[in-house]
């Protein structure tokens, strides 16, 4: 996993090691049960402050991403339902967005769309 | 938490300059910068720590003992590094251990060695014949060669370059990988502690006017920046160290008043110079 830590881009650096923790974890770059680097291994490397990095951590810890265990460490947590929700959310949300630019296209108006989608959703329950 | 220092009520009158009732806490694990102007307080502070000064009143726990009750038992744990060596300029570095590891119970001779050759220091070398940047690391390595568990740096960086800010950086985060130890760290180069800092206490004429997180401080105000005559008196009141020029104006700003202002000003993080320099904590305007 790599960390980047941009100081112009404004947003604060626990967001940006939040996001490409969660980032690693989508992408399977960090597996479950997976040991994250220690808060204050990373906050050395990056050269940031322990409270920056323990925030991210904490963060993570709370949105259920990781599990921290006293004196081990950090790990991925496993099999997390809300993860896979969320990571299941995205990719509906780019497969709708396709749908919309598709739409776009062809000059379908948003009830035309939504009509589809009603139709559609009909269709496969009575399968 | 536990606190690996604690000052309270410490108070210590001087003819023309006091300390009154300084008291911050660093809990261990972590860096702190203690941040004021040249003359702030911060030496004299350091120095009662050290009993180096007799305070007048006021209490003193370094790893939760009394410091002067348990003296010596203190003074072995703590490393220190001044603004200048107190070692005698004619030593080399192999006389300087001779002459100091008998004083500490802990003096481990490898780790001494090793450190200087880590720093790429040469044994052979006088204490006079080292550069302002060698000297703060010869000082570390004496800290680290009798396992001490809190380091004081006064003043550590000024007068050092940019790559040996950077290495000393480096060293105090690898220090404190340890979460059993701790740095207090005195500057008035805010640069230094814009990254690693954990904890920020700043004094002024001999008070603490804030101590706490950096990260808290910092995104506690915003710089704002507009054009001339955009703001009513009443949103200008509300502007730390507000100055106007012939094309705008900028300021301070608490970000939880950031609502009252128009849409047309802009507005982006802010840094611990800023700070120092808008709310004038180096002045009399903090309120």
């Amino acid at each position: 996993m790599n960390i980047i830590i941009s100081n112009t881009e404004g947003i604060p650096i626990y967001e940006q090691i939040k996001e490409q923790i969660k980032a690693a974890i989508f992408s399977g770059d960090l597996k479950d049960g997976d040991l994250l680097p220690s808060i204050r291994q990373l906050a050395k490397d990056l050269q940031i402050s322990v409270i920056t990095t323990m925030r991210a951590y904490n963060d993570l810890e709370q949105e259920g991403f990781i599990v921290s265990v006293q004196g081990k460490g950090s790990y991925v947590k496993p099999k997390n339902p809300e993860l896979i929700k969320e990571k299941k959310l995205l990719e509906i949300e780019e497969h709708l967005l396709a749908a919309i630019n598709a739409s776009k296209l062809v000059k379908l108006s948003q009830e035309e769309l939504i009509d589809m989608l009603k139709f559609l959703i009909e269709e496969e329950s009575n399968d | 938490m536990t606190n690996i220092l604690e000052l309270s009520n410490l108070t210590k009158k001087f003819d023309s300059f006091s300390l009154n009732n300084v008291s911050f806490s660093l809990p261990k694990g972590f860096i702190m910068g203690f941040i004021g102007h040249n003359g702030a307080g911060k030496t004299t502070t350091i120095k009662l720590i050290l009993d180096m000064l007799k305070k007048d009143s006021g209490s003193i726990k370094v790893f939760g003992k009394d410091n002067l009750i348990y003296k010596n038992e203190v003074m072995e744990r703590i490393g220190v590094v001044m603004d200048s060596t107190y070692f005698v300029e004619e030593w080399n570095l192999a006389d300087l251990e001779a002459s100091v590891s008998p004083f500490y119970k802990n003096w481990n001779s490898k780790k001494y060695n090793d450190l200087l050759d880590d720093f790429y220091l040469d044994k052979s070398k006088k204490i006079k014949e080292l550069s302002r940047g060698m000297k703060v690391k010869l000082m570390i390595a004496v800290a680290l060669s009798h396992d001490a568990d809190l380091l004081i740096l006064d003043e550590p960086t000024s007068g050092l370059d940019a790559v040996s800010r950077n290495e000393l950086m480096d060293i105090l985060s690898d220090f404190i990988t340890d979460e059993n130890k701790g740095v207090l760290f005195s500057t008035h180069i805010t640069t230094d502690l814009e990254r690693v800092a954990d904890f920020i206490t700043f004094i002024n004429k001999g008070e603490i006017v804030y101590s706490g997180t950096r990260e808290e401080l910092l995104e506690k105000y915003l710089v704002i920046k507009g054009g001339r005559g955009v703001l009513e008196p009443s949103q200008r009141e509300l502007i730390l160290g507000y100055r106007e020029h012939s094309v705008g104006f900028d300021g301070l700003i608490e970000a939880s008043m950031l609502r009252m202002m128009p849409e047309s000003v802009v507005y982006e993080p802010c840094n611990l110079d800023d700070i120092l320099v808008r709310t004038n904590m180096g002045g009399n305007s903090y309120e």
